[in-house]
């Protein structure tokens, strides 16, 4: 075998289960034998959290060395030789298996975890295949409400103690302990605390079992129904990472998606539950224009001319969009609209900061929404309530998915000319000329640019709705009609190429995002604007 | 040893001389009898030569590691900058063990002069002595010989009036028998959970506060002084055995021998005689049947072994055993092996701290098999149930609780294995334990 | 040991909380904040103060010290459930602990607790008798194994009891 080592300056060599390779000195032996695709198995550890080598799984043979070592505390030497699937070491972990079930309750069946449990896939993996306390009680401790959104189930506890290092190292929040001692430990909370950290919901994807649970989640869906999407979160400016969780096309959850750059392996509470609106019901299906004073559904043909028309005429254009908006949606209706004199704002509830401790640059923050910077770059950066204002005196008032309280509504309702795209059946499309169902950022794939400058792309996680499509490609497909010379992109990633005309985009395909994302330099920078 | 019998002709008495003199206790009753000499004279020497002294002397530790003391204090980190911390484990905590309350009790000053001169040979500035709660009297008594030596210029400022700055600093336990593991014990005068920690970084790298700390036992340091007064090669030269086992050490006797207590001797003293002669052998009628000499956390010995063994660290390794704080627990043939064993493996499932699975759920499950072997529900399966169980527990925790349940367990399965048969062929049973 | 305090009894008004921390008491935890180079050092020697005052420490209790020493409740809660010798309900006037462990098993210990429960009137080991007086409680080694069976009432620490010297013992605590 071809030994591996990397580029790095002074590499320390190892071998871990007859594979060789150099890593960076200070590397446990858990990360290194990551890279060379060995999995130890192992549960207090986390990469995100401080390594107190509790559980005991990871313990490897070390040659040379007296006892197995633990692999996630103790750092490479120089010609270390690791054995992760020796004897004594499956049999060391086949120990730790055995004693971690003897007070487990055969819960599977009605555990939230099944399916996406570590003692289920080690047990599995390594475990012995009958078990041999069948004489003694099992410890018994009542289900606890640590609220809001959190229960913990002592029985089915390991004592890995991540969610109380989470609590204490990450979010800078001791409300969780180890209470009692022994095998009478368990994880405690005081009576007058509650979990509602605004980062507490990681404590759930943290526990390796089915120990901390989720209410919101409980009993929805088993782990292996669930279809997962890689996606951003449309929640904030962070940007954090996410999995969307769908069964049968609804989304039932979200979990962050490690991204070291970003969140590592976390996302805030506020993102986490909000995500009911990905699945409502109440939506525009068809395209719809104004014909002899009633709305009449059409086909897109018919709707895109329209648009083409409206876009064509002279005057001056304003366009509210929403914050869930993507880069290539805002960059098409830019594009549409372009040569003529256009106000273009973006609607951004906000809300208050809360900072993740533990981890720089982390935090929900004050703005709402996924792609300020990016709707900023492509000219969306007038102050809202001066463009609502300014559709009064607009040729032509593009509405993409906003939501309007009753004054802007009744300001909007007096412009001359007014074209919606929109997710769902809203009182304002009675006073357009023609709406247009566009999908959600769940319902399309796409990309945000965060507050870090950081392009991130997201995945469609379900099926648009009836004849919903992308706001980019209405708005391309109205632009293909205005200018012949403009092809219209035909899939998303053509739609991102189409705009790398962009300073700001410029050298930018799919692929160089990938799905941990790219830094834009040159807006870090400030040499491009 | 002089309490509260007499001392016998064939003790070697050093530490223990002033056992049950309660006149030596207080300041000027120990300065009468030589206190703090020696740590005028340390104050005159250099740290360096200090601990040259003691690693000469070959003195070990006497809280059961038996870990060199001299090479101890040379890991401490020199002109680092860093606050030094030197810590004085008066936890004792090990079944079996007595030694340190008295001389706690007897010899505080005794203990202050030990505890001054190795911080100073450290570099320490702060000494903490960490009394386990139970021992109201020894705190006590500590709390007013510290208060009498800072009163006196001992310690404070100037120790001894002209040498650096020494505290000292009472720390009260609460009920935990792990505190008595070093990392543990720092952990605990943090005033966190007693959790012992994982090892790099090693105490006297990043220790007490995250600084560089070293942690002896009561009877390691009370050796010091005497160290110092009468030379490392007189230390040394006590020595009746092993050459790596030097010096005196207090034997603390239980359990069935008609004069329990704690007699000095000089390592390499034959077992034999500590049992059968110094602690006035075995009650009228019975016979030896097993030594567990280290406190509890060691193999048991039986009686050949025990009758052929000598009391160093290397002797009882040789019968399979360890000699830990020499703490002896010794049983005659009216003694139940089994439930003694049980009551043990109770005592190691209670102090668990619960960080490591294997203790954590090891040493209740096997208190419980036993428990079940006690009162006639036991199987044959359980013999290799218990091996296993004792496998997992040995070697592969952050400190060596779990190994200490296992090792009566495994030697008392061995070794008497017809008391565990007589058990589990129902020949003998209990009601309930 | 009990891990929860027993109800309180039916109709019972709320106290208002009367604080520790307050005079002598807060003069004696003040007077250790030199010695240590954190506050949350100060814990162990905290909790002493509370338990010597009150005789337990309570769940308001734990909050107050949480709240001098700038801890958490659920920290502090976490260190006292961690220590056996910290009371979380309230106990007898005078708590006797007992060691049971091995070494006092052989030398006897058995017998002192029969007598010492009898003697008592506590029904068995963990209860407070029906007078209040006395709670007898099973403890691990004392570390007075060659002075057995040794007892803890109160700060009293009493070796080489027997059934016989119990009666004696006991009366010197009303």
């Amino acid at each position: 075998m071809v030994p591996r080592f990397s580029l790095m300056s002074d590499p320390v060599r190892v071998t871990i289960d007859g594979v060789e390779l150099g890593v960076a000195r200070g590397t446990t032996i858990i990360e290194a034998a990551k890279q060379a695709g060995i999995l130890i198995p192992h549960y207090c550890y986390h990469p995100s959290l401080p390594s107190p080598a509790v559980c005991r799984m990871c313990l490897v043979e070390v040659e040379k060395a007296p006892k197995l070592m633990p692999a996630c505390a103790t750092t490479v030497t120089e010609g270390q030789v690791v054995h992760v699937h020796s004897e004594v070491a499956e049999k060391a972990r086949e120990g730790v298996l055995e004693l971690l079930l003897i007070n487990h309750p055969l819960d599977c069946p009605i555990c939230d975890q099944a399916g996406e449990c570590e003692l289920q896939d080690y047990v599995f993996q390594e475990g012995r295949a009958r078990t041999r306390y069948a004489d003694f009680a099992k410890r018994f401790n009542p289900v606890e409400d640590f609220g809001p959104d959190i229960l913990y189930v002592p029985n089915r506890c390991i004592l890995c103690t991540r969610c109380v290092r989470f609590m204490d190292d990450v979010a800078a929040t001791p409300v969780l302990n180890v209470s009692e001692r022994g095998d009478r430990a368990f994880i405690g909370i005081d009576a007058n605390e509650l979990l509602d950290h605004p980062w507490s919901g990681n404590v759930v994807d943290l526990c390796p079992v089915g120990s901390l649970v989720s209410k919101d989640f409980l009993h929805k869906a088993r782990a292996w129904e669930l279809d997962k999407t890689a996606s951003i979160c449309p929640g904030c400016t962070q940007g954090c990472n996410i999995e969307i969780d769908t069964r049968d096309d609804v989304v039932v959850r979200i979990r962050p998606r490690p991204n070291l750059d970003v969140n590592r392996h976390f996302m805030c509470d506020h993102g986490r539950m909000n995500y009911r609106w990905m699945n409502r019901g109440d939506r525009a299906e068809a395209p719809l224009r104004r014909s002899n004073g009633a709305m009449q559904a059409c086909d897109w043909e018919t709707a895109l001319d329209d648009l083409a028309t409206l876009s064509a005429e002279p005057g001056p254009v304003v366009v509210l969009a929403s914050g869930r908006a993507s880069v290539e949606s805002l960059g098409f209706i830019m594009r549409l609209f372009a040569g003529r004199d256009v106000t273009a704002a973006l609607q951004v509830p906000r809300g208050e900061e809360a900072p993740l401790a533990g981890v720089p640059d982390l935090a929900l923050r004050v703005e709402r929404v996924p792609n300020l910077h990016g709707a900023q770059l492509l000219g969306f950066d007038a102050e809202w309530s001066t463009a609502v204002r300014a559709t009064e005196h607009a040729a032509l008032t593009v509405l993409l998915d906003v939501e309007l309280d009753d004054d802007e509504l009744a300001t909007i309702k007096r412009c001359a000319s007014l074209v919606a795209l929109t997710t769902r059946d809203d009182p304002i499309l009675q006073a357009a000329v023609l709406t247009l169902p566009v999908t959600s950022m769940v319902e399309e794939s796409g990309t945000y640019l965060n507050r870090d400058y950081r392009l991130q792309r997201f995945r469609q996680a379900k099926p648009a709705p009836g004849m919903a499509r992308p706001a980019w490609w209405v708005a391309a497909a109205a632009l293909g009609r205005v200018n012949p010379d403009v092809r219209v992109p035909g899939s998303v990633e053509d739609a991102l190429e189409a705009l790398t005309s962009e300073e700001w985009l410029s050298g930018i395909t799919p692929d160089s995002v990938g799905w941990t994302g790219i830094r834009l330099d040159g807006l870090v920078a400030g040499t491009v604007r | 040893m002089g309490y509260p019998h007499p001392i016998h002709p064939s003790e070697t008495v050093v530490l223990s001389r002033h056992f049950g003199d309660e006149a030596a206790r207080d300041y000027a009753g120990a300065v009468e009898r030589g206190t703090y000499k020696a740590l005028k004279q340390a104050l005159a020497m250099t740290p360096e030569a200090v601990i040259e002294e003691v690693k000469a002397s070959g003195l070990r530790g006497r809280g059961g590691a038996g870990f060199p003391t001299g090479l101890k204090w040379s890991f401490m980190p020199k002109g680092d900058g860093k606050p030094h911390y030197l810590v004085c484990n008066a936890d004792e905590s090990e079944p079996g063990t007595f030694k340190d309350r008295e001389i706690m009790r007897w010899t505080p000053h005794a203990l202050i002069e030990g505890c001054a001169i190795a911080a100073y040979a450290i570099g320490a500035e702060t000494c903490y002595v960490y009394i386990r709660g139970e021992f109201t009297e020894p705190l006590a008594i500590m709390e007013r010989a510290v208060a009498d030596a800072y009163a006196n210029g001992v310690l404070g400022e100037a120790a001894m009036g002209n040498g650096p700055r020494i505290d000292m600093v009472i720390h009260r336990g609460a009920g935990a028998y792990i505190c008595g593991e070093e990392t543990a014990m720092m952990n605990s005068i943090e005033g966190k959970r007693g959790n012992p920690r994982i090892k790099p970084p090693f105490p006297a790298q990043a220790g007490l506060f995250g600084q560089p700390t070293t942690i002896n036992n009561v009877e390691t340091l009370a050796a010091v002084p005497h160290i110092l007064n009468r030379g490392a090669a007189w230390y040394k030269g006590l020595c009746l055995g092993n050459p790596k086992s030097t010096g005196t050490k207090l034997f603390s006797v239980c359990g069935h021998v008609m004069k329990p207590g704690n007699y000095e001797i000089t390592m390499g003293f034959p077992m034999k005689d500590l049992i059968h002669d110094l602690a006035g052998g075995m009650r009228p009628g019975r016979t030896l049947k097993a030594v567990i000499p280290g406190g509890s956390s060691v193999p048991i010995m039986n009686q050949e072994e025990a009758e052929s063994a000598l009391c160093d660290y290397e002797g009882i390794v040789e019968q399979g055993s360890m000699l830990g704080s020499a703490g002896f627990i010794v049983m005659d043939d009216s003694a139940d092996m089994v439930y003694e064993i049980y009551r043990l493996a109770k005592f190691y499932a209670h102090e668990s701290c619960a960080q490591c699975t294997q203790c954590r759920e090891g040493t209740a499950w096997t208190t419980k098999i036993l428990e079940r072997i006690l009162t006639g529900k036991g199987r044959g399966e359980d013999y290799g149930l218990l091996a296993d169980l004792a496998d997992n527990m040995t070697g592969k925790t952050i400190c060596v609780l779990s190994d200490s349940c296992a090792a009566p367990v495994v030697s008392g399965i061995q070794k008497f294995r017809h008391e565990f048969e007589a058990y589990l062929s129902g020949a003998k049973v209990l009601a309930h334990v | 040991m009990s891990t929860h305090p027993p109800p309180a009894p039916p109709g019972a008004p709320e106290k208002a909380y009367e604080p520790v921390f307050v005079g002598s008491a807060l003069e004696r935890l003040q007077q250790l904040y030199p010695k240590y180079p954190t506050k949350q050092a100060l814990l162990l020697p905290a909790l002493w103060i509370i338990q010597e005052a009150r005789g337990w420490i309570s769940p308001q209790n734990m909050a107050e010290v949480g709240q001098v020493l700038g801890l958490t409740p659920a920290y502090v809660k976490g260190v006292v459930t961690f220590y056996t010798m910290y009371y979380r309900h309230p106990m007898g006037r005078h708590v006797i602990q007992v060691c049971t462990t091995s070494p006092c098993h052989l030398s006897g210990c058995s017998d002192v607790v029969e007598a010492l429960l009898q003697h008592t009137g506590c029904g068995e080991l963990g209860t407070t008798s029906p007078d209040g007086r006395f709670t007898v409680v099973e403890v691990e080694c004392l570390g007075a194994c060659g002075f057995a069976t040794p007892i803890l009432i109160g700060d009293d620490f009493i070796e080489a009891v027997t059934p016989e010297r119990v009666p004696a013992i006991l009366e010197r605590y009303p």
